[in-house]
């Protein structure tokens, strides 16, 4: 198994250097620059500011002192936010992301699952459409516009939750947040886990266990469950790159930190540095938990254990 | 006994809560758009950040409560009689945050650093009036010993301009004009704007800064008029979603808002009557032609596009806030400016200035057949498209074929400065307070001169302005210099800004003002 995990993770480093290398050039090619702005400023200074960020050399000079940097470890300065580096505005904002995005992963599994199995349990009676009526609307309805209709509800009219900011991390802060953003995956966990529980139920093994006379939760919760956990485990890997990378529409929303925002805004920006860094750490967060979700598949069905 | 223990701590406990609590209230919650990208006042360019250090840092000369210099680190000063040399007398309580006394060292040590081209400040234009200041900018002159600002000793600064220039002491106001502490940043390098070795000199200093958070400030007790502060200290929020904004100020959660959704104001003034505010704000939203490309460089096509322009609903209709037509192109109520030199078409009613630009438009050679093709570039925003939508209608009715254009703002930008564009949205806010700040947006060979108009009269006349000593003379020549851009038709002045402020009653002190600059220090909030 570990021979596995260090294989696929040393393979990932030409995929790394390439996806670096592309995005590089592809920045430099979107019109616009960093000290493009509504004020221009006199060319002398922008000669200056060029030559600060070494922006005056050939491209193949930056391409090659910024690669050497990053195998250092440094991801080069924020081009707009001056007094923080690359990677210190990414330590920054990433325990908040990973609180928020943290949060709402177990919020979306367990919801998402014990809707997917009472769906499956009580599958075309009310209940069931009862659950995917909900869980339909919290699919369809955009988090940009489903944030601001509970911070209404919740936060101005009745005042119960605050409407948004950090609080200092307080339970009530991170209410809205995490919901909205467990929300879409809690949505598709739950049909995953209804459809695949619904298969299994009908399996042959089931009705073996059944016709002996074995109790329904004891069927379902050691017989059932974790085969048709698998379809949902491989859906979780993208689940977690997804919430774990921030969200701009929640932090801005919000008012949040988290490297979400600073992703966006660094691209509109043409913070070059900063997307690179980013992307840089997107990339390296992927693909360990597509690692992650391999070696947790590999725990759960013995199959691909033996391969 | 128990008993009276316990009626002592609930006692003591209900007493605290009395006398404590008020003790503590008073943080202001601003809501302050976008995420600074420096508290270094050299480093810095925007508004929300001029709002953070410019109560964290003091310069010579500051703003009172509207906004008009004051005395700042300076008590007092005086200037030679040709308007050249200014001799600066510091406050002996002036004192950096950590202790030690703010001294013309510094002030020299700041300006020499603002115009070191290894700084790389991007305002630092602001300051050009400054003896040898642009030649040591640009690196002309390698000696920052020759810029004209000098310490007499260690409360006195002398500094020496290139040219007399009436809104010096309000450009000291400016965050490019701020002292740094000299003897931390030697110490620190760059390092010594972080949170955590960061020495101020205004009334308030920065305890907490969470990029895409917050920024937090208290009340530096080091301050010359610590007593009088009213605030104990300020969050500034990021947050650059306006109604999401406008929502937690609904929930008590923000004190002021630094702008909301124009289309919201309606309903802000039915529902939270006087906590909206608009006020007449020094800044132009303009459209440039350019002038590089025919037929923009025919006067005639100019005058008919810019006449063709209803600037009458722009403001009360199409933005729903009220801002004024712009006829002119320095804002009114400007210091040091002229009679008003609008267009001399200003007082036209609108159908018979349709029917002289359609006049002129046929003069210009363009027929049914031969229509006018126009693109209108804007930089994408909802206030930006709703107003060039109205325009391409308007000139439609000349028999103008428009259509539109918009990119995001650096790309708008750095197309439109190398030409790319027929006629493109621009705007400017004033920097200082002084016509020339405007005018300059014209001048042949600078940068901010989008649409390359080219007046050697114009340019005369502004360089006139600039050696005149005479403040009435000079008013004069400006105004005609505004007169002969405008009879040119050198670009389209649409409307006059506003400031948007909305400001919860319990706050008291702030005064609306031509430049949307509310110091902390002259607020207080009531519980």
């Amino acid at each position: 198994m570990l021979g596995f995990a260090l294989r696929r993770l040393l393979s990932t480093i030409p995929v790394l250097w390439i996806a670096l290398t592309l995005c590089f050039f592809i920045l430099r090619l979107a019109p616009g620059g960093p000290f493009d702005a509504e004020r221009q400023l006199p060319e002398r200074i922008l000669a200056n500011l060029r030559a600060h960020y070494n922006l005056d050399k050939s491209l193949i000079v930056q391409y090659w002192d910024y690669v050497s940097g990053v195998l250092m470890g440094d991801l080069g300065p924020s081009y707009i936010t001056d007094d923080f580096t690359v990677v210190d505005l990414i330590a920054i904002g990433l325990p908040y992301t990973f609180i928020l995005g943290g949060a709402a992963f177990m919020l979306a599994i367990l919801v998402g699952v014990l809707a997917g199995v009472i769906g499956a349990l009580y599958q075309n009676k009310s209940t069931d459409y009862g659950i995917a009526l909900v869980i339909m609307i919290g699919l369809i309805v955009p988090n940009f516009l489903m944030a601001p209709i509970l911070q209404l509800v919740f936060g101005v009219t009745l005042g119960w939750l605050p409407v948004g900011g950090w609080g200092g991390g307080k339970l009530s802060h991170l209410v809205l947040p995490v919901i909205i953003l467990a929300l879409p995956h809690t949505a598709r966990i739950s049909r995953l886990m209804r459809g695949s529980m619904i298969e299994v139920l009908g399996a042959n093994y089931i009705r073996t266990a059944r016709a002996k006379g074995i109790g329904a939760r004891l069927m379902i919760t050691r017989h059932a469950i974790k085969p048709a956990l698998l379809p949902v485990v491989s859906y979780l890997g993208p689940a977690a790159g997804y919430l774990l990378t921030g969200s701009l529409v929640v932090e801005s929303i919000f008012g949040l930190p988290g490297i979400g925002q600073y992703f966006i805004n660094a691209a509109l920006n043409r913070d070059y540095g900063m997307v690179l860094g980013t992307v840089i750490f997107y990339m390296v967060l992927i693909i360990l938990l597509n690692l992650v979700v391999d070696l947790v598949y590999a725990l759960l069905d013995p199959k691909v254990r033996a391969h | 006994m128990p008993k009276n223990r316990l009626g002592t701590f609930f006692l003591s406990a209900f007493a605290a809560m009395f006398f404590v609590a008020p003790a503590y209230a008073a943080m202001l919650n601003l809501h302050n758009g976008g995420d600074p990208s420096s508290l270094d006042p050299h480093k810095v360019s925007g508004d929300w950040e001029n709002r953070i250090v410019g109560d964290i840092f003091e310069g010579l000369m500051t703003e009172d409560v509207g906004a008009t210099p004051m005395a700042g680190q300076a008590e007092s000063w005086t200037i030679s009689d040709d308007g050249l040399v200014y001799t600066f007398k510091l406050r002996e309580s002036a004192n950096w945050s950590d202790g030690q006394p703010v001294t013309a060292h510094d002030f020299v040590f700041a300006f020499q650093r603002i115009m070191n081209p290894e700084t790389a400040a991007e305002y630092a234009y602001l300051q050009f009036p400054i003896k040898n200041a642009e030649e040591i900018n640009s690196g002309d002159i390698a000696d920052l010993g020759q810029l004209g600002v000098k310490a007499i000793d260690d409360k006195t600064l002398e500094i020496t301009l290139e040219q007399p220039t009436p809104f010096f002491l309000g450009a000291l106001t400016h965050y490019t004009a701020y002292p740094v502490p000299k003897h931390v940043v030697e110490a620190k390098g760059a390092d010594w704007v972080k949170i955590d070795n960061i020495v101020v000199n205004g009334p308030y200093k920065p305890v907490e800064w969470i990029p895409g958070a917050h920024v937090t400030t208290t009340k530096n007790d080091k301050y010359y008029d610590v007593a009088n502060l009213k605030i104990d200290g300020v969050k500034f929020f990021v947050l650059e979603d306006q109604s999401a904004a406008l929502k937690r100020y609904r929930a008590g959660e923000f004190d002021i808002l630094t702008d909301f959704p124009k289309d919201q104001y309606q309903w802000l003034q039915e529902n939270h009557p006087g906590e909206a505010r608009v006020a007449p704000f020094a800044g132009l939203y303009y459209y440039v032609f350019n002038h590089r490309k025919p037929p923009f460089d025919d006067a005639r096509v100019r005058k008919a596009l810019s006449m063709a322009i209803n600037r009458e609903v722009i403001g009360p209709q199409i933005l729903g806030t009220g801002e004024l037509p712009a006829y002119s192109w320095v804002p009114p109520g400007m210091a040091n400016s002229g009679e008003s030199s609008e267009v001399d078409w200003a007082e036209m009613s609108y159908p018979e200035k349709l029917e002289a630009a359609k006049a002129l438009i046929a003069e210009a050679g363009y027929s049914e057949d031969n229509p006018l093709q126009v693109t209108l570039r804007y930089n994408t925003n909802d206030n930006h498209k709703r107003i060039a939508v109205a325009v391409v209608s308007m000139w439609k009715a000349l028999g103008v074929e428009a259509k539109l254009f918009n990119s995001e703002v650096k790309v708008h930008y750095a197309e439109i400065r190398k030409g790319e564009f027929d006629v493109a949205r621009a705007g400017w806010l004033a920097d200082y307070n002084d016509p020339v700040n405007f005018l300059d947006l014209l001048k042949g060979s600078t940068s901010n001169n989008y649409g390359a108009y080219s007046s050697p009269e114009f340019d005369k006349l502004l360089d006139q302005a600039s050696l005149e000593t005479d403040l009435v003379k000079r008013a004069s020549l400006l105004s005609q210099a505004e007169k002969i851009a405008m009879g040119d038709n050198a670009a389209a002045p649409i409307y006059f800004y506003l400031s948007e402020n909305i400001v919860s009653p319990k706050i008291k002190g702030f005064e609306d003002n031509a430049f949307d600059i509310h110091r902390t220090r002259w607020l207080t909030k009531e519980e």
